[in-house]
């Protein structure tokens, strides 16, 4: 059993842009090993909650503990290394094979020994053939270079894995695949998952808990049986029921054929 | 091949050598200067604008302007500091050369760092890379190729422009171009162009080929490129890599008397065992500096350009007591030992075609003045900034129609073309007697005297083997000598080099 990634807390966390308060005064707590959506429209703050967590944006004002360490105590590269960060735009390293990418991770924390091993290791891990080891990022395609992104996020073991709706440029059939697939390996490493999505049918789908934001604010948070079952709040709702109308038009259309 | 292009390409292999050394030394220093600077300007948007606007303006500086700068400046920064900054040759060269490349390697690495696609960049940040790790194994790499073509486009300027670097002092190829210009001699003009452009296209393919192995990955193409590059340079360099011994440099200003003098004093030098080199083509105010600097050994000046340049005289003296006054100066301000007059004058003379002087009666100035605004006035490039001329306004009362100023080359064809009709000649040209033309008398004594007159840098005034070798041709030259080895070289046909010139001379003076 592998050791359970590490719990998050979040105290009166605010960030502002000039005028406009992107995150506001928002407290959460999330339990070790927990699969948490994050779900809400463009602008509703939820990307800058993400990265708030591994400093790639610093809060206004309140404090993020990961575990017990308060994250302004490490520094922030020290800090992001013990970190998964998967992202909608990938940004694998066009100059560097796809070994070397996924490696990269080890290759900072300067472990020499037992790359090749790991390189194999997490290929298998995010099914793809062993041969892409040696190609270049821009021979694959785009779910390949994601389930990429998401090797190269693992490479160091992380307990914690931060993900800006990582799957949102990909075609359906292959979002659907890496969705089913990043939800078994999330339970095959005891990771602690925070995944940022507009989609409510992905994170009803993917998530064990879902944090519907707006305004910067946390405006509901709930499992998926109980957003699905209604009475969590209008801004829930509103995004519930287009995955809900979607089924039951398609529902509708079964039973008329 | 023929001797003129034999004589031409024997001086390649050391021209060559210093133009590939002060291109280089100079595109070095440019990345040195760049490199750090675009990196500061990728992390702050108000240093690129900042920078790259100063880089832009100093290229709309013309290059040769931007070397002629550099003189003064350094001469003034020099007597700051108490001395110790040589103002001539390599050092300003090395500046403005380096200055002039800055835009292109600058401007490309702000593109190169700023296009960097900003998903990568945040994925850097996101694995935990420092801001050095992310510079040296993401930024940099893929910023490799733009940064490459700056450097490039800067190197072939930079070669270009290093010609220019003559007029300072600093050899280059340009010393076969600018003194093939002054004597019409096409075969040193085309030498030093093909060699540049040769040097310049080879390096441009070179540098391209790293580029490409950049791009495209590949190591082999980057590393053959690097090591052609560098055999290059070894044997490019290699000429001056031979360590000589009590070189002596012998100065020349941009005329034909001038290079056939200094190869005439030079040659006296190598059979007293000394190792010349020759600086061509300097101006009248760099080289009297650059011989109290100790810069050039040994060139020939005129007793009126010293009078009127460095001691700003406006007076005139009798030839003698101007001599002397001349010698005492040099000697007790600058340590210059004057060593003596040569025997023959090269003064300002004010040349007509000889038709006017008939039909129109001209024998004086005072003549000239009478019908000066008909007349067109053709000069070199730089008599109507001298003291000169203004001497010759304040005693006669000259207005011209118009004044053009031309080349030396150009100007004795101008006015016997009727271009324009009266020319501030030089009185030891052999240009005048093969023209016919006509030497205005000056009754008043307007243009001072310009004996030439052999001057030695203070470190050699006392080298008594260096005085032995020069002294014989103290007194020795006469005007009708002087000027018949001068129209060997300026003269269409039959032309001859200013090293065979110096021979013929060297000849006439032992007969």
């Amino acid at each position: 059993m592998p050791v359970p990634g590490p719990s998050i807390s979040l105290r009166e966390l605010s960030r502002d842009y000039g005028t406009v308060r992107a995150v506001d005064s928002v407290s959460l707590e999330i339990p070790a090993g927990a699969l948490v959506a994050l779900v809400g429209l463009s602008g509703s703050g939820k990307s800058t909650l993400l990265k708030m967590i591994n400093r790639l944006v610093e809060p206004t004002s309140g404090t993020i503990r990961i575990g017990d360490e308060a994250v302004d105590s490490i520094d922030a590269h020290v800090l992001r290394r013990r970190i998964g960060y998967v992202f909608q735009n990938i940004g694998l390293f066009p100059h560097m094979t796809i070994a070397r990418n996924i490696a990269i991770g080890l290759e900072l924390a300067g472990e020499m020994t037992g790359r090749d091993e790991r390189i194999a290791q997490l290929l298998d891990l995010v099914e793809l053939p062993q041969e892409m080891a040696s190609r270049m990022p821009d021979q694959l395609s785009g779910g390949q270079q994601q389930r990429i992104g998401v090797a190269r996020a693992l490479a160091t073991r992380p307990g914690l894995m931060l993900m800006d709706e990582p799957f949102g440029a990909l075609d359906p059939v292959t979002r659907d695949n890496l969705t089913e697939q990043y939800k078994a390996l999330h339970q095959k490493l005891g990771l602690t998952t925070i995944i940022v999505t507009h989609d409510m049918a992905e994170a009803l789908y993917l998530a064990d808990r879902i944090l519907v934001m707006e305004g910067g604010q946390i405006k509901a948070d709930a499992t998926p049986a109980q957003l699905l079952s209604g009475n969590v709040g209008e801004e829930a709702e509103a995004l519930v029921a287009i995955p809900r109308a979607q089924a039951a038009h398609l529902i509708a259309l079964g039973k008329q054929a | 091949m023929t001797e003129a292009w034999k004589q031409a390409f024997a001086r390649v292999p050391e021209l060559l050598a210093a133009h590939v050394q002060i291109s280089v030394s100079a595109l070095v220093l440019a990345m040195l200067i760049c490199l750090p600077l675009a990196i500061w300007a990728s992390r702050a948007p108000k240093v690129a604008t900042f920078t790259l606007a100063i880089a832009s303006l100093i290229q709309t500086i013309p290059g040769l302007a931007l070397l002629a700068l550099f003189y003064p400046l350094l001469l003034g920064l020099s007597a700051l500091i108490g001395g110790g900054i040589s103002a001539f040759g390599f050092l300003p060269a090395l500046l403005a050369l380096t200055l002039y490349a800055l835009l292109p390697i600058l401007r490309n690495a702000v593109t190169g760092l700023a296009g960097v696609d900003p998903a990568v960049a945040e994925a850097a940040d996101g694995l935990g890379m420092t801001q050095s790790q992310k510079l040296y194994l993401v930024e940099a790499p893929l910023a490799a190729p733009t940064i490459m073509a700056g450097i490039r486009t800067a190197a072939v300027w930079t070669i270009g422009a290093a010609t220019l670097s003559t007029t300072v002092g600093q050899p280059s190829l340009g010393d076969l171009i600018f003194a093939g210009l002054q004597t019409q001699n096409w075969t040193l003009v085309l030498t030093g162009c093909l060699f540049s452009a040769l040097l310049a296209i080879s390096v441009d393919l070179l540098l391209g080929l790293i580029e490409m192995g950049i791009r495209k990955r590949r190591k082999i193409l980057v590393w053959t490129g690097m090591a052609v590059i560098a055999a290059g340079l070894l044997v490019a360099t290699l000429p001056l890599m031979i360590a000589r011994d009590n070189v002596v440099v012998i100065g020349a200003k941009g005329f034909s008397e001038q290079y056939i003098l200094a190869r005439l004093i030079g040659s006296r030098l190598e059979e007293a065992g000394y190792t010349v080199r020759y600086r061509d083509g300097l101006g009248s105010a760099v080289v009297y500096q650059a011989l109290s600097e100790g810069d050039i050994d040994v060139y020939v000046e005129y007793s009126g350009t010293i009078w009127t340049n460095q001691m700003e005289r406006t007076d005139s003296q009798p030839k003698a007591a101007m001599l002397q006054t001349i010698a005492q100066w040099t000697s007790s301000n600058h340590g210059v030992k004057m060593l003596g007059e040569l025997g023959f004058e090269n003064t300002y003379a004010f040349a007509i075609r000889p038709t006017d002087a008939r039909e129109k009666t001209l024998k004086t100035l005072d003549d000239l003045a009478r019908v000066s605004s008909d007349f067109n006035f053709g000069t070199d490039v730089e008599f109507l900034e001298r003291p000169e001329w203004q001497m010759v306004q304040d005693a006669y009362p000259i207005r011209f129609k118009d004044a053009r100023s031309f080349s030396p080359t150009f100007m004795y064809p101008a006015l016997a073309s009727g271009e324009v009709d009266v020319i501030s000649a030089f009185s030891s040209d052999g240009r005048i007697a093969a023209n016919n033309f006509v030497v205005l008398e000056d009754p008043r004594g307007a243009v001072p005297s310009y004996e030439a007159i052999m001057l030695l840098a203070p470190d050699r005034s006392s080298d008594d083997k260096f005085v032995a070798a020069l002294n014989p041709l103290i007194g020795a030259i006469t005007v009708e000598v002087m000027r018949e080895a001068n129209y060997m070289v300026d003269r269409k046909d039959d032309k001859k080099t200013s090293r065979q010139a110096a021979r013929w001379l060297n000849e006439k003076l032992r007969e």
